[in-house]
């Protein structure tokens, strides 16, 4: 026995740093006395800011080349690490956020931290994952941390409720996603997806149970980003779900899905795009049509969010269908990094609003409703300027960075010859305009309501502030972050070459 | 091709003797008192044939969970004891990292009071 037959580690230190540090903080935790507890939370912020910088130390050290590890099942490509990046400061702007709201509901436990650690490690092994099993497990690291995080206030009927319906559904997609798999395995032989994708290329596959077996594998991952017709768990279990744990499941798990839909359909199946875009042609227009629709109906803002995410997701898989045009793929690099930007932006927008939410509510107030938002200009009008900067990029108007994010994606879907996707897509996101502008009516032409005070602590204001601005100068300035989607898309296996 | 099976078949047939034998070595020798008893159906300390809908603790859940968490774990142990020779040093320290890991969840459970019935 030697050392030397072990692995080369360095692509997932990132990974096992975080594993080390969270079960650490585990166990930190039970034996920290009661008035210590405020320490898990500084100490989950420095395991996430540890992990951050050790990402940036693994992107210098592989020079932004992709570097397999584990026998090729994990990835470290500069896509994966730059998601891992987003990743990490998400989670800990959901922890800033959310710090108050829980303590004022006796939920500020080792327990939530824990979770929240563990979900992020789930994330970070989908985002690096090149075989199916290891994106398999990443899934259910992040869903089963997840489900009991929105359970986490076990008095609550409606949190139950959420958590149960997302545990039975989610569930359900995982076994579909499961099924879908071993059809794969059954046609190709292989679940590493690199090696999916050259037996695949080489064309004596039975494309019956091919095709079978992506149906299935688009089914689930569909449940898992949300979209029509795979949405029902969306709007109740956002709903349900105390408001720290929606923000939670509303940022940083989206970066992790689209990450896996890439890994799926771009790096193991690629070849099959012909096939796959046609589906997810069928679910961005749906999910674009309810969300949007759906979301005006709402009277309380974090359902609307809810639809909202529904349409955003939408239109995030416009960029991810428009990358391959007739078996060409020389547009796929500015097609698949339109979505990745969007998608990062989305996290961006979704954290500010759901973060305005928190840092509203008060003991005994949730500030969920929308009325709740009439007249928030008289009462604080930086807060009232910031939730219009957020509602604004949502809508996409500019100069924010959604209009950026939107123009992006439209311009692949049309550069693809799909005009007829890119009216439509336009025209929803106009209805979409409707309720996110409603918000602005509300707090800037109508009377207060509510008269408690506002009072987000001083840490929760400047990230806010931080996170609404950042709406405007990624707007006025997209460029390096495009830039950055570009080159990250680019590293892709099977567009590198 | 179907000689591949013969050793199923032997499988069934010693089975199926064993079977037999053991229980007509059973009826045979042992003393056999039947009382009401030890005539009736048994089942983990529950009535056998009662109401599915009726409470009992949920602590029951709690133990069976952390009951199968660990067998699992055994479970893992065996297959790796056979091929510990062939996987090498990483096989080792995989097995051992994921040990550590039930580790600090078996800490969790025992100081978290999960052990205690009362």
């Amino acid at each position: 026995m030697s050392a030397s037959d072990l692995p080369i580690l360095l692509p997932a230190y990132g990974e096992i740093l975080l594993l080390v540090l969270a079960s650490a903080i585990l166990l930190v935790d039970l034996f920290l006395p009661e008035r210590l507890r405020g320490l898990t939370h500084w100490l989950s912020l420095a395991t996430l800011a540890a992990c951050f910088v050790l990402t940036v130390q693994v992107v210098r050290a592989t020079g932004g080349q992709a570097a397999y590890t584990f026998g090729g099942m994990f990835v470290a490509d500069l896509m994966a690490n730059v998601l891992k990046l987003v990743v990490y400061a998400a989670v800990a702007a959901v922890l800033v956020y959310s710090r108050r709201y829980l303590a004022e509901r006796g939920m500020l436990r080792g327990e939530f931290f824990v979770l929240a650690l563990f979900a992020t490690l789930g994330m970070a092994v989908m985002i690096s994952a090149n075989h199916m099993l290891a994106l398999y497990l990443g899934l259910e690291l992040m869903s089963l941390c997840v489900y009991s995080m929105v359970a986490l206030n076990r008095d609550s009927a409606t949190s139950t409720e959420a958590a149960m319906k997302y545990f039975v559904l989610g569930a359900l997609a995982s076994g579909l996603l499961l099924y879908g798999m071993s059809m794969l395995y059954g046609a190709t032989g292989t679940l590493d997806l690199t090696q999916m994708a050259q037996v695949i290329a080489v064309g004596q596959v039975n494309g019956v149970v091919l095709v079978f077996g992506l149906v299935f594998v688009v089914a689930g991952l569909s449940f898992k980003l949300g979209v029509v017709p795979f949405h029902m768990w969306i709007p109740d279990v956002y709903h349900g779900a105390p408001n720290a744990m929606t923000l939670f499941i509303s940022t940083a798990p989206k970066l992790a899905a689209f990450a896996m839909a890439v890994r799926m359909l771009v790096n193991g199946l690629i070849d099959l795009a012909g096939d796959w875009q046609q589906m997810l042609v069928v679910m961005a227009v749906l999910s674009m049509a309810l969300g949007n629709f759906a979301a005006i109906a709402q009277t309380n803002i974090k359902r609307m969010l809810a639809y909202s995410t529904i349409s955003h997701m939408g239109f995030m898989l416009l960029g991810l269908l428009a990358g391959v045009v007739g078996g060409n793929r020389f547009s796929a690099p500015d097609a698949y990094s339109a979505a990745m930007f969007y998608t990062v932006v989305y996290v961006l927008m979704s954290l500010g609003s759901f973060g305005m939410v928190l840092a509203l509510s008060r003991a005994g107030f949730e500030a969920e409703e929308l009325d709740d938002y009439r007249g928030l200009n008289q009462r604080d009008p930086w807060l009232a300027f910031l939730m219009l900067l957020l509602m604004f990029a949502l809508a996409g108007v500019p100069p924010t960075v959604g209009f950026y994010a939107k123009l992006a994606v439209i311009d692949a879907v049309i550069k693809a010859g799909q005009i007829w996707l890119a009216v439509v897509a336009v025209l929803l996101s106009l209805v979409g305009a409707f309720y996110y502008l409603r918000v602005v009516k509300l707090m800037y032409f109508d009377e207060p309501r509510d008269a408690g005070p506002i009072a987000p602590g001083r840490d929760v204001r400047w990230l806010l502030s931080a996170n609404g601005l950042a709406m405007l100068v990624l707007g006025v300035m997209p460029g390096s972050l495009m830039a950055l989607c570009l080159v990250a898309v680019q590293g892709l296996y099977p567009l590198a070459r | 091709m179907l000689e591949n099976y013969f050793p199923v078949l032997m499988f069934i047939a010693v089975g199926l003797v064993l079977g037999g034998v053991l229980l007509a070595v059973g009826r045979i020798l042992a003393p056999h008192k039947p009382d009401p008893k030890k005539l009736s159906p048994y089942e983990c300390g529950f009535e056998a044939f009662e109401d599915a809908r009726m409470k009992f603790d949920v602590r029951y859940y709690l133990v069976a969970i952390l009951f199968i968490l660990f067998d699992l774990e055994i479970a893992f142990l065996f297959p790796w004891a056979v091929v510990i020779p062939d996987i090498g040093f990483f096989g080792y320290a995989a097995m051992m990292v994921f040990l550590a890991i039930l580790v600090v969840g078996f800490v969790y459970e025992w100081k978290k009071g999960a052990l205690e019935w009362e």
